[in-house]
């Protein structure tokens, strides 16, 4: 009836809400490392050593300090101790200016109060000292985290500067951890890119995690074992292997799904521990390393190795463009072509799907395949890109992140490749975070985990920020809501 | 003398929607109180802040002259008020007793139920409103009048004094509705108040005391069986002049598009539900499957679109047969369908209409060039059905979900009826829309068939199969029990053959085999 007044049905825009999830899962973990800071938490309750002044009477007061040298171990502040016949009482005593105020403004928080005695105060007496404190633990943590993430940005810019003078050498050290964070976000990005498909598609695969192995399997098998290749050649089999690899654990349960039902959830979960076994055997077995005696495999030939851009520790690699092109591709495919259009139409509503001559069968196990092959890629990229070989603890649960990606993303390829970049910047910047502030490097996965909360449930995010309420429903939707617009000729 | 339900200046707004506009209703007691509207005027709104589960922006409620607050079901239940819903909330396992016992059990020594004093109960108020149920039936063996009756146990067992039923006829056969009418009756009678929810002109005319219609949640008038009629109600529901009849030329039948024989199919619990059923359709003619909901229309449809396996049987559209095909290959045999369940099995709500208007025809030219679809033509063909076939939407890109029910069936015709087609088969094409959608999509149908098409309109709607149908099969307990020509058909004869009477004289009940 109002309809057109209405227009979207959302009222809160996603991406609006998305970075509003994104901040408020900031500040809350900005008020984690504020209460779990114990500089901060002593700023809060007691703020110490506030000494009334004047300190030290000799005539009638003796000094810690002192006390303790003549009595080692037996006196605290307040007591009363014999020095040459006379009772003296034990103050502690401070010499630092700044931690002293005045007998009057100590008397007129505590009017008992004598001259020389330490005193707290609570936070309320003096709430910026808390704040100040809160303040430069979030301040100095989340510093760190972007200069882990993306750079000192004044370093950035000397560097640049001394480059354009023909001085390189400081372009390392700087642009480091944005190499980081990117080379970090690609395997984000196509183990995001691999669930957001299954997603489209109707299909939860939890499988992400075995699929990368097998993919890595598969891929460092290509990389080691054929030898005399052209990088040009034996660089995209060995991509293309992983992709394989990938595919084909993807499709497992992919046909058992379509054939028998048996749901996807539980598959591929069960597929992940046959593949983690098979990574163990394979490692210790028929795939180690000849004279090791570490499970991982052989080193991949050099024509097998992704290209660095840059030397030195700079690890970005040309496989972040590979992901960005994959994404670009799983858009095209979802978006642009027919075949796109049946994995959503099958995602989206299945029943409606076999009403309109979509073949489930062959969507199910075309879905599951492509979304392990994005996978089995995302092990392929890492291993020709950074590692080089395949140890036995690979991969740093990817496949799990991915679900939380795809879901931040909204399953769409730019929503995913952003997510990724999120999350690959964070767990970068994590790193240096917890060197620099001595924050734990846990409180990423905490993050993190608070955006998913929040983008999975907006309803707390628009109590939060008070957006308002998308419109309800006015009548039963199952009666096929308002109707009074087609009787309005 | 008080009325025992008074509602002053109820008003409910929705962010963005105004369902309920300063509504004043009066119920006084013993009165059977009609109100009428299409879907989306607000009534449904209103039965539930009366109810207790929405509560109103603004007015007030009174009973018996007293203002109550009513913030949930249980409030309500307490001040007397009951509400039969449309879809039963009842367990299906359990007994009469049971069901009626839920959420107020009658306990003995504190912990144990008293199914022997509950069950005396049930045979009181049954007794007592001649509701004849059994309390220790259990619930999935009742036909579904008696569930319904059930329900009413359910309200009447909590000792409610207002009624509200809300569309109470639409799950029910015309002897069933009769039977219910006879049951309300005896509750005005035995000092009941009832509120009688509903879209349906016929009934409110047989049965009201009193009409309050609403349109766009306004009442827009009051008024009696006696001073009003079906055309009136319809024009004060719509807020213009209706036709509620579809002219139609008499049938001419051609050639045979559909032949089906002796077709078996089971349900979703291994039954069988279609148990060998055989019949023809003609091109240029509309063959109306009547029959009450349940009795195997649903699977026969799913078995000749190729959505259930057969059992037995074959099926020919034209001269292929279609007996093994894919719902792809039948749909491009020239079979355009819409489905009874429109959002589940028609649409996918999530996509924008353009999308919902090719959703079987994407991969074909001209929509599609090798893999990548064409978006440009996809687009103009939205823009051109949306516009030929009436659809309100804001724009083509506008998600399905956020069309009225009547707009989202509209986008379905377009999409089938655009195409040329040798065969409709249309399943229940008009449940739940409002009148001006009935009769548009009406005249669309007969379009199709004079234009050549053989129509198998499947309708649970008696109404609606003696207004568009040329012929008649009546389908009861997964068997076909009659094929007759609808003129000289009555609603009676209709009636009876739906609810499984066998004493039809023979030469009526003419098996078509062949």
């Amino acid at each position: 009836m109002k309809r057109s007044k209405q227009g979207r049905r959302n009222s809160t825009h996603p991406i609006l809400q998305t970075v509003l999830a994104i901040v408020t899962a900031l500040i809350l973990g900005g008020i984690l490392i504020v209460v779990s800071d114990l500089k901060v938490i002593s700023a809060f309750t007691r703020i110490p050593r506030q000494v009334a002044v004047p300190f030290t009477d000799p005539t009638t007061q003796i000094s810690l300090e002192e006390a303790l040298w003549k009595h080692p171990n037996e006196v605290v502040v307040g007591d009363a101790v014999r020095v040459g016949k006379k009772d003296l009482r034990v103050v502690e005593e401070v010499s630092n200016k700044d931690t002293q105020i005045s007998l009057a403004d100590a008397r007129s928080l505590y009017p008992e109060l004598g001259p020389g005695v330490t005193i707290y105060f609570g936070f309320f007496d003096k709430p910026l000292v808390g704040l100040k404190a809160a303040w430069q633990s979030v301040k100095v943590a989340y510093v760190a985290l972007f200069e882990g993430a993306i750079g000192n940005p004044k370093q950035m810019v000397r560097a640049l500067a001394a480059w354009i003078e023909g001085d390189g050498s400081l372009l390392n050290r700087a642009f480091y951890p944005l190499s980081e964070s990117l080379v970090t976000s690609t395997p984000y990005i196509l183990t995001g890119l691999a669930v957001a498909l299954g997603f489209r598609a109707g299909l939860f695969n939890i499988g992400g995690e075995g699929q990368y192995f097998v993919g890595g399997l598969t891929s460092v098998f290509v990389g080691y074992s054929l030898k005399g290749l052209p990088i040009y050649i034996h660089l995209p089999l060995t991509i293309l292997a992983g992709a394989a690899g990938g595919a084909l654990w993807g499709a497992i349960p992919g046909i058992l799904k379509a054939k028998t039902g048996a749901h996807e959830v539980i598959n591929t979960i069960m597929m992940n521990y046959i593949a983690f076994a098979l990574s163990d055997w394979l490692l210790n077995g028929p795939m180690m390393r000849p004279g090791g005696y570490r499970p991982i495999s052989p080193e991949i030939q050099s024509s097998a190795v992704m290209p660095r851009f840059f030397g030195g520790e700079i690890r970005f690699h040309a496989g972040f463009f590979v992901a960005l092109a994959m994404a670009a591709l799983v858009y095209w495919l979802l978006f642009k072509t027919t075949t796109g259009f049946e994995l959503r139409m099958a995602g989206a509503n299945p029943r409606a799907a076999r009403y309109a001559g979509i073949n489930l069968t062959k969507n199910i196990v075309l879905a599951m395949s492509l979304s392990g092959g994005l996978a089995g890629m995302a092990a392929a990229n890492d291993i020709t890109g950074l590692i080089h070989y395949m140890p036995n603890a690979f991969s740093a649960g990817y496949g799990f992140d991915a679900i939380a990606l795809a879901l931040l993303g909204r399953s769409h390829p730019v929503g995913v490749v952003l997510a990724a970049l999120l999350f690959g910047t964070l767990r970068a910047g994590a790193t240096h975070m917890q060197s620099v502030a001595g924050i734990p490097i846990d409180i990423i996965s905490i993050l993190q985990a608070m955006i998913i909360i929040f983008i999975a449930a907006p309803e707390i995010i628009r109590s939060i920020w008070r957006l308002r309420r998308r419109p309800l429903e006015t009548e039963t939707p199952a009666a096929g809501g308002e109707a009074t617009e087609g009787a309005q000729a | 003398m008080t009325p025992i339900l008074q509602l002053e200046g109820i008003t409910k707004i929705f962010p963005g929607v105004v369902a309920n506009d300063d509504i004043d209703l009066t119920l006084n007691e013993g009165e059977i109180l009609a109100l009428l509207g299409e879907n989306g005027a607000g009534k449904s709104t209103l039965m539930n802040i009366l109810y207790g589960l929405y509560a109103p922006t603004a007015g007030r409620i009174l009973v018996r002259g007293e203002e109550v607050a009513i913030s949930g079901p249980q409030d309500a239940i307490a001040r007397g008020i009951g509400m039969v819903h449309q879809h039963f909330m009842l367990v299906a396992p359990l007994t009469v007793t049971e069901n009626v016992m839920l959420g107020d059990e009658m306990v003995r020594n504190g912990i144990f139920l008293d199914r022997r004093r509950a069950a005396a109960r049930v045979r009181e108020i049954s007794d007592a409103y001649g509701l004849s149920v059994d309390p220790s039936a259990l619930v999935r063996t009742l036909p579904v009048g008696v569930q319904q009756r059930v329900e009413i146990i359910k309200v009447l067992y909590r000792s409610a004094d207002v009624l509200i039923l809300d569309e109470p006829t639409a799950v029910l056969t015309p002897q069933e509705v009769d039977d219910l009418f006879g049951i309300i009756r005896n509750l005005v009678a035995g000092g009941k108040s009832i509120i009688f929810i509903t879209h349906k002109l016929k009934e409110v005319m047989a049965l009201a005391d009193r009409i309050v219609v609403l349109r766009r949640g306004r009442v827009v008038g009051e008024t009696t069986p006696a001073e009003a009629s079906e055309e009136t109600l319809a024009n004060m529901m719509v807020g213009r002049n209706v036709l509620l009849s579809v002219e139609k030329a008499p049938a001419q039948p051609k050639e045979p598009v559909l032949q089906v024989e002796n077709l078996q199919a089971m349900d979703d619990r291994h039954q069988l539900a279609v148990k060998g059923a055989s019949f023809t359709v003609h091109a240029g003619e509309i063959v109306g499957l009547a029959g009450v909901q349940g009795n195997g229309q649903t699977e026969l449809v799913a078995a000749l679109m190729g959505m259930r396996a057969k059992l037995g049987g074959t099926v020919r559209i034209g001269d292929v047969d279609v007996t093994r095909a894919s719902p792809r290959k039948i749909s491009e045999c020239g079979v355009a369908y819409v489905p009874e369940d429109r959002q589940q099995d028609g649409l996918v709500l999530s996509f924008p209409v353009s999308d919902n208007l090719v959703l079987n025809t994407y991969y074909r030219k001209p929509y599609a060039q090798g893999l990548s679809l064409r978006r440009k033509t996809i687009e103009a063909t939205a823009e051109r059905l949306v516009t030929d076939f009436d659809v309100r939407t804001p724009s083509i890109d506008t998600e399905v979900s956020d069309l009225s029910g009547g707009n989202q069936q509209k986008v379905i015709v377009a999409r089938e009826f655009d195409r040329p087609i040798k065969l409709l088969i249309a399943s229940q094409p008009t449940r739940g829309l409002d009148v001006g959608s009935i009769e548009y999509i009406h005249s669309r149908i007969v379009e199709k068939r004079d234009a050549g098409a053989g129509v198998l309109l499947v309708s649970s709607e008696l109404d609606e199969i003696m207004e568009l149908a040329d012929r008649i099969l009546v389908m009861f307990r997964g068997e076909l029990v009659a094929d007759l020509p609808a003129e000289g058909a009555s609603r009676e004869q209709i009636g009876l053959l739906m609810a499984g009477a066998q004493n039809q004289p023979k030469q009526q009940v003419q098996e078509v085999s062949g």
